[in-house]
């Protein structure tokens, strides 16, 4: 308590002092934030509070004639998770920097950012198939500002443009996986002991982190065509969350190449997109090893549309799809939960907005007919006036059985609330 | 002598002519294709500091800075535009973009920088209130000429009132509105929109005008809603025209990567 209280007089003084620095030639901004939730459902192997935590977020941009300079850190104060060790890869800790980078001009055609980057490309609403960039899926199931979805990237971001096609190329020197579910702060189905487990069964990965030798490389060719946005991807690397497990037990990240395409443009009243994947396992291309997942082809078709005036839905349909099923099948030792071949996945979200903008209710739903089992993102946000807003949602799960894909995370439903000071 | 009669006569015509011409009104397409030059088109691109201000019933504001860039492709046709948010804090770097098809539905992206996220939206949603405020994102790059049917409702001093009726009535949520243009400059002064019961529930007001460059330019104007009491003023500075932008920068690259014209 005396720690939490001596963490709240820095965070006000820095506040304090956030007028002073504007005189600066550096841009300031930021946001300050409270943030708590607690679990609907008991989980023996959880704490009963999902979120507690305060964060202060400082945006500092630097302009120069030839680039920008950003650092962005969060300052954080977190209940739940009392790791105050800093970790820089895992956001563990007091600080989790989201970006320091230098984005530069070198020609008239490239663009390079160099250093810690918030990555995003595809077409996906909260689904990804080409994006294989670091997502934390922790803060995202635990109810924390969707911004946190997107983990940072320490890569160099080269962007080619010109009249035939453009390119982006970014490359991680060392392997950034996701920010994954370990059991730490929210359950998981463990293969290995075939049930639920949280805290008592915390996942130990042997994460690839060898400097320029387990590292990634993803790139994006785009242009548009009458109006509609067309992309080729490829991506060499991992799997991004646990897909395996190493010989000494261990959770790993086998090698993955992914190769891919999207469009997206206006369709009827609407925007359409779609978007193909092609995961490929490569060190399980024949699918026989139960140790490794198998490689996969991925399929998304999406549509979103304003129904009525401040009334947005939008639909997903996405299929995942195992190669090799049977040699998967037979790998697999007898009673052991077993996965479908295909994975539906139907999204809807339905978004209004009232009070001139000020209030938006929101309800992003996953729902798969053939794990049945889903998921419920409930929230509701409120903006008080230019600097306050409140906020509030859930994170529900429902299930028919505990191995699937939603349906594992069913004692980690959580509801929260947040207020946010932005300056 | 009677080339010199013939002379004055000829003389005689002309003069009555361009005296009639004077007084007479041009048709209907000409006073809204030369309105719709001036509000939308002036110069071959054009740059603002935009301040939002919108009050609503119970006199509570909110406030929004934010930067427009656009460049024409041709007087009267295609265009672009290129908003980058400023404040309030919630909405700092965030763009929207749009490429103006008249006659055909618009492209339209926002991007999110906290996600990095490009984001399509679709052109259905034009009638939509832009960022809150009382004026829509149509009101913002401006309606196609070619969406509604325009008469010449009656000519009160000093403006010509036009009735506009949309062709596709069902996109839309009023019935007709009318506007009200300076028959000396031809910008458009004022708008009334009708809803489908015939009554008026929306107003727009240039409030000032100003000659930059040499082009007459609305330097503030308000949107009132009667039905909500809201009301939203836009004050427009550092006005500048024909300023050599690039049309490159009203592409994805620049939405990941706002230019500097665009920041300041």
């Amino acid at each position: 308590m005396r720690a939490f209280k001596l963490t709240a007089t820095v965070i006000l003084l820095l506040l304090a002092a956030v007028p002073a620095l504007a005189e600066l030639p550096v841009e300031i901004n930021g946001f300050w934030e409270v943030r708590g939730g607690l679990r609907t459902d008991k989980d023996p192997n959880q704490r009963d509070v999902s979120l507690g935590e305060t964060r202060l977020q400082l945006d500092m941009s630097y302009e120069f004639d030839w680039g920008v300079l950003r650092v962005r850190p969060d300052l954080i104060w977190d209940d739940v998770d009392r790791t105050r060790d800093i970790d820089m890869e895992e956001g563990a800790g007091v600080v989790d920097l989201r970006e320091a980078n230098l984005l530069l001009y070198p020609a008239d055609s490239v663009d390079v950012k160099i250093g810690r980057q918030i990555l995003t490309w595809g077409t996906g609403d909260l689904l990804f198939l080409n994006d294989l960039f670091p997502k934390d899926w922790v803060s995202f199931l635990i109810g924390r500002d969707e911004e946190y979805l997107k983990a940072p990237s320490d890569a160099v971001k080269v962007s080619l443009f010109n009249d035939i096609a453009n390119m982006d190329l970014v490359y991680t020197p060392r392997f950034d996986p996701d920010r994954y579910i370990k059991g730490e702060r929210v359950s998981y189905w463990n293969d290995a002991l075939q049930a639920i487990t949280g805290r008592n069964a915390v996942v130990h990965a042997d994460i690839p982190n060898d400097w320029f030798d387990q590292d990634e490389l993803a790139l994006r060719i785009y242009r548009m065509v009458k109006g509609y946005e067309i992309a080729l991807y490829g991506y060499f690397g991992y799997w991004k969350s646990p897909a395996g497990q190493a010989g000494d037990g261990r959770a790993a990240f086998p090698g993955l190449n992914v190769f891919g395409a999207s469009v997206r443009g206006n369709i009827f009243k609407g925007i359409g997109n779609i978007e193909v994947a092609y995961y490929d396992s490569e060190d399980d291309r024949e699918g026989d090893d139960p140790f490794v997942r198998n490689s996969e082809f991925r399929l998304l078709v999406g549509y979103e549309q304003e129904l009525v005036t401040d009334f947005t839905a939008s639909v997903q349909y996405y299929l995942e799809q195992m190669q090799d099923y049977g040699s998967y099948r037979d790998s697999i030792y007898p009673g052991m939960e077993y996965k479908d071949k295909n994975r539906h996945v139907f999204t809807v979200r339905l978004t209004r907005l009232l009070m001139n903008q000020n209030l938006t209710l929101s309800l992003f739903t996953f729902y798969s007919p053939s794990d049945r089992d889903g998921y419920l993102r409930p929230s509701v946000e409120y903006k008080v006036n230019d600097y306050w807003t409140v906020s509030a949602g859930g994170n529900l799960f429902f299930r028919n059985e505990d191995a699937t894909f939603y349906g594992q995370f069913h004692t980690n439903s959580n509801l929260y609330a947040a207020v946010r000071y932005a300056f | 002598m009677k080339t010199k009669i013939f002379a004055a006569a000829a003389l005689a015509l002309l003069l009555c002519a361009s005296a009639w011409a004077q007084d007479q009104t041009p048709p209907v397409q000409e006073i809204v294709e030369k309105a719709n030059l001036m509000a939308y088109y002036q110069g071959d691109d054009g740059k603002a500091h935009v301040h939002m201000e919108i009050t609503d019933s119970q006199g509570r504001k909110r406030k929004r800075d934010f930067i427009i860039l656009r460049k024409d492709k041709e007087d009267g046709g295609e265009q672009y535009f290129y908003v980058y948010f400023r404040r309030p804090a919630d909405v700092r770097r965030m763009i929207f973009m749009v490429w103006k098809h008249p006659g055909k539905d618009d492209d339209r992206w926002l991007y999110l920088p906290a996600l990095d996220l490009v984001k399509r939206i679709a052109a259905s949603d034009k009638r939509s209130s832009f960022v809150g405020s009382d004026f829509l994102y149509e009101d913002i790059s401006g309606r196609s000429i070619e969406e509604d049917t325009h008469e010449l409702a009656k000519e009160e001093e000093g403006f010509y009132v036009i009735k506009n009726v949309p062709k596709a009535p069902d996109t839309v949520e009023f019935s007709y509105y009318l506007v009200w243009i300076d028959k000396k400059t031809f910008m458009p002064m004022k708008a009334e929109y009708y809803d489908k019961a015939g009554k008026k529930y929306r107003v727009i007001e240039a409030l000032e005008v100003e000659e930059i460059q040499g082009f007459p330019t609305v330097v503030r104007s308000k949107a009132s809603n009667i039905e909500t009491g809201s009301s939203t003023v836009l004050t427009f500075s550092k006005i500048k025209y024909n300023i050599g932008l690039k049309e490159e920068i009203f592409s994805e690259r620049y939405l990941r990567r706002p230019p500097r014209e665009a920041k300041r």
